[in-house]
């Protein structure tokens, strides 16, 4: 179990400094989604289960979508317009 | 005497003007004031270019951003300070989590008579088998209480940051900006998988919230929790089926009803509890065996108050952030 466990925090610490290093938003908050995952099956493991819940339906679910509906207004995540900006670019 | 005035006489008084202004009918700043629209400031070319070429002239000579040595060894001492600062921050809560008392040892500064109590009268006093529960919902009510007026105050300023007008609503002259802000021209997407597995999902995870807010005081779980994943189902929901259709029963009015009734029962149910707790009044709401369903007194309408504004909020930010309203 306790191996579990320092695999789990490595995966978090790992977690943490990707989602800083990361160049590309969306994958950022990908990251992010699952450092609340992780971190909500580390609060079941430390018998808290109430924040397990919490956890999981805030960080991981309401949270994210918020910073998804965020990228998507401020076009952060739209390909296609990338790609037309690109070519006007080279034109 | 008579102290009747005659309407003109009225209209002269402070009192008509207050009323007039109070009710919104007269504007006394308009026509007493010196007002005048600000012009759209724009520049000319030479304008332009002469600001330009200054700006290059600062950022080359002033700040010797081609040739100076100085600023190299600025900018690689500002890299050095601060992956030396945050050393010294990590070094700094390493030592401090290093100073911690250990895990399971009896004369720890948390082993006190507070959470004595908790834990030997927690399930006498307050009913409920989950002693988290008992604890947030009844010894520690009022930090919960803050937590849903926080929560509440957030979607005011979301709401008063990202709103929309209301009269282009219903007109067609949109502007661009406008229109693509107002991403309710291009929903429902009809994305055949996304409806499906809501079709599939959704009453299953509002069921589950349902499930977590009513057995609160039962088992892990509780009204903000259920009030999130019942949000999080909503969303989808919205999502897969568009506006129109969450529209028919979650309206802005939905919102401000539900959030003020849960809020105002909250309060007046928690006054009840500490002025009966406070003047030592046997309290009227019975506890009921622990471990039924209908138990812990208080406990479980709090938790269906809060769940009712956790997921109200949850799915009042979703809708402003995605259209700026409801």
């Amino acid at each position: 179990m306790s191996v579990f466990t320092y695999l789990l925090m490595g995966f978090l610490v790992l977690c943490a400094i990707a989602v800083s290093l990361s160049k590309n938003l969306l994958n950022s908050i990908l990251i992010y989604m699952s450092f609340s995952l992780v971190m909500s099956i580390i609060w079941v493991i430390l018998e808290s289960p109430d924040l397990a819940i919490t956890e999981a339906a805030v960080g991981a679910g309401v949270t994210s979508i918020l910073f998804f509906v965020t990228l998507k207004k401020i076009h952060a995540i739209d390909e296609k317009e990338k790609h037309k900006k690109n070519e006007q670019k080279k034109d | 005497m008579s102290r009747k005035k005659t309407e003109k006489e009225y209209e002269k008084t402070f009192a008509c003007h207050f009323f007039r202004w109070l009710h919104g009918e007269k504007d006394l700043y308009v026509g007493q004031m010196e007002m005048r629209p600000q012009e759209v400031y724009q520049e000319s070319k030479e304008e332009a270019e002469k600001r330009q070429r200054a700006k290059n002239i600062l950022l080359n000579k002033i700040y010797g951003r081609k040739k100076s040595k100085s600023i190299k060894y600025l900018e690689l001492f500002y890299r050095l300070a601060s992956i030396l600062f945050c050393g010294i921050l990590i070094y700094l809560l390493l030592l401090t989590v290093s100073w911690l008392p250990p895990i399971g040892v009896a004369d720890r500064p948390v082993n006190n008579e507070v959470s004595k109590r908790y834990i030997e009268k927690g399930l006498e006093e307050t009913g409920a088998i989950n002693i988290v529960s008992g604890m947030i919902l009844d010894y520690r009510a009022f930090d919960t209480l803050g937590e849903s007026h926080v929560l509440f105050v957030a979607t005011v300023t979301v709401l008063i940051m990202l709103r929309l007008d209301k009269k282009h609503d219903n007109g067609t002259d949109l502007s661009i900006e406008e229109a693509e802000a107002n991403d309710r021209n291009y929903e429902p997407k009809n994305d055949a998988i996304l409806q499906m597995s809501a079709y599939v999902l959704v009453p299953a995870i509002i069921l589950f919230g349902i499930y977590v807010i009513l057995n609160g005081h039962l088992g892990p779980g509780g009204g903000f929790s259920g009030g999130a994943i019942i949000g999080a189902g909503l969303i989808l929901y919205l999502n897969a089926f568009g506006f129109q259709k969450t529209e028919r029963f979650f309206t802005e009015k939905t919102y401000k009803w539900i959030s003020f009734g849960s809020l105002s029962f909250y309060c007046i149910a928690k006054s009840y509890s500490f002025y009966t707790g406070a003047n030592h009044i046997e309290s009227m709401i019975p506890k009921g065996t622990p471990g039924a369903i209908l138990s812990s007194g208080l406990i479980l309408p709090l938790n269906i108050a809060v769940g009712l504004v956790v997921a109200c909020t949850m799915y009042a930010f979703y809708a402003m952030f995605r259209k700026g309203g409801f």
